[in-house]
């Protein structure tokens, strides 16, 4: 007997027609090309400050290398309770109402599986993260797009929600500061969100990884609004704050039966955040804010870096107001995003990511990280002045502000 | 001390070669108001002066340093300062520091050998009237210095392009 496989019609349709990630693509592209300064990185280039790894390193010591409980150790969700309430004045009981995940991708892989039926709408903004869509397809919803530009500053506004809400709308998936756009959203028009949220009875998932990196005002918990805490799934971690994105640790704080059932997931399919991870985390939050602010204060620093050098190439850049990128209009080059990205790596090998990948309406803009080294920064702007140029984009007129 | 004025010191204190446009960006100010600031802060003497760290052992540079830990008896009106500038106006003390605990200075010095610094230590600095005595380290390797680690092995290891 013979068995031939044709894996391709064994493979679950969804996962068949879900296309890969458009930066993984770009990723092999860059990966063949030589000295390449990559502004296309969606992580801190700041290494875990030392005294996070040294605290690993002595847990390693000590002996800490089994399992915890499946919700995480009980004296770290005690500490982002405290942290949690410290900064934004929520409370969640650290026993029953936090769930600590390998990274916020897990958070929300396990809030859209615990709550989606098929056919459920999820609202995200667009541009949108690469992993949004994907995993709701995944968990059987249906993404529904919320289109951004740059002149409403890649914000939502409650009416565009409003209008986008439908009889199957479940959820509204917020993430400010947002990647890959940097905009901010203010306390004003989340208040106007968050009033359409009650009034159809949505479920708020707030991914709120780039929190800490607010540069403009100050940063919005999603569950300090008023009525919004019960309905809100708050998600965050570790990984940008404190330069610790490869040791997976996030976390997910909201209603006591809807941690219970992400958790049942949890125990089945991941068990517990690794150990090790759990333990760095819980030395970041208990003497990490000094690192921590003065990595934030850098970030700012070379924000205004970038805002600046967009103005003088003449690429339209609104400020971005959080996270570490930049958004800008590249369109004006007479190029895609697509052909700026391959063709400013070919020529002059910046990387950057093509904003397309986020989504139709990332078209004609690029995503600029800005975690890298104002040296690198200076010669990928000195590259991308000249390449722009040839292509007949002048400094734009507008001059800077006295 | 004024926000701007520490937030000039700090990236000064991190890369002197930083001009006052590169600041003015960075900060969100305008160039002429951090020049006035820094103009300001050379003539108080707040900025000394800008320094070049060097490492000598990559061009086999043959230099070598010691701390001393110097045991001195103060003296009337100038207290230990009196002796403090007879040792720190010799060229080969690099910093100098007035210590608490069981001496009194610590004296940072370099020459081109070992020979070198045992002679002004045997000759100049113990020689210094109310030197009561000597206690010469010669350094080995340097692995720090003044905030930055000599030889660095952690380099970028992120991927290229990631989400």
């Amino acid at each position: 007997m013979t068995i031939t496989t044709d894996w391709s019609q064994r493979i679950n349709p969804t996962v068949q027609a879900m296309p890969p990630s458009g930066i993984r693509r770009f990723f092999d592209l860059v990966a063949e090309t030589k000295g390449v300064i990559s502004l296309g990185i969606g992580e801190p280039d700041f290494v875990t400050p030392w005294h996070i790894r040294e605290a690993c390193i002595y847990s390693l010591e000590k002996g800490y290398t089994m399992y915890t409980s499946n919700s995480g150790l009980l004296e770290l969700r005690e500490a982002i309770a405290a942290d949690l309430e410290n900064s934004y004045a929520v409370r969640y009981d650290p026993r029953t109402q936090l769930l600590i995940t390998v990274g916020v991708s897990e958070a929300l892989d396990l809030c859209l599986r615990a709550l989606l039926l098929p056919g459920d709408e999820v609202l995200i903004p667009e541009p949108s993260y690469v992993s949004y869509g994907p995993c709701t397809s995944m968990a059987g919803g249906v993404p529904v797009f919320m289109p951004t530009g740059m002149d409403e500053g890649f914000r939502i506004s409650a009416d565009l929600v409003e209008r986008s809400i439908t009889p199957r709308t479940k959820m509204l998936l917020l993430c400010y500061p947002n990647n890959p756009t940097g905009a901010v959203m203010d306390r004003a028009e989340l208040e106007k969100i968050a009033e359409v949220a009650v009034a159809h009875d949505l479920i708020v998932i707030s991914d709120e990884i780039y929190g800490r990196l607010t540069y403009t005002g100050r940063h919005t918990c999603v569950a300090s609004l008023p009525g919004m805490q019960e309905r809100t799934l708050l998600l965050n971690g570790f990984s940008k704050a404190y330069a610790m994105t490869g040791w997976r640790v996030g976390y997910a704080a909201g209603n006591s039966d809807f941690i219970a059932a992400m958790t049942k997931i949890h125990q089945y399919s991941m068990l517990c955040a690794p150990t090790m991870g759990q333990m760095a985390a819980l030395e970041a939050l208990k003497s990490g804010q000094p690192a921590m602010r003065q990595m934030i204060e850098n970030y700012n620093r070379r924000r205004s870096v970038v805002v600046h050098a967009f103005r003088d190439m003449g690429l339209p850049c609104f400020e971005p107001g959080g996270a570490f990128y930049a958004f800008p209009q590249v369109s004006v080059a007479g190029l895609s995003s697509e052909e700026f990205a391959e063709q400013l790596l070919k020529e002059e090998q910046v990387a950057l990511v093509p904003g397309n990948a986020f989504g139709p309406s990332g078209e004609g803009f690029a995503r600029v990280s800005y975690a890298t080294s104002l040296e690198d920064l200076s010669e990928a702007f000195r590259r991308m002045t000249r390449f722009v140029r040839r292509r007949g984009v002048r400094a734009c007129l507008i001059s800077a502000p006295a | 001390m004024e926000q701007l004025t520490k937030q000039i010191l700090e990236l000064l204190e991190d890369d002197a070669k930083l001009t006052a446009k590169e600041i003015a960006v960075m900060l969100d100010v305008d160039e002429a108001g951090v020049k006035s600031v820094i103009k300001e802060l050379e003539s108080k003497k707040v900025i000394l002066k800008y320094l070049t760290l060097v490492n000598y052992e990559k061009l086999g540079a043959e230099k070598i340093s010691a701390l001393i830990e110097v045991r001195i008896t103060p003296q009337r009106e100038v207290g230990f300062d009196g002796v403090a500038e007879r040792i720190y106006r010799f060229p080969q003390v690099r910093s100098m520091h007035l210590m608490s605990g069981t001496y009194d200075l610590v004296v940072f010095v370099e020459g081109r050998n070992m020979q070198e610094i045992a002679h002004f230590v045997s000759t100049k600095l113990s020689t210094v009237e109310g030197v009561i005595s000597t206690n010469t380290h010669f350094v080995l390797k340097a692995y720090k210095q003044d905030g930055v680690i000599m030889e660095d092995q952690e380099e970028d290891r992120r991927l290229m392009v990631s989400p």
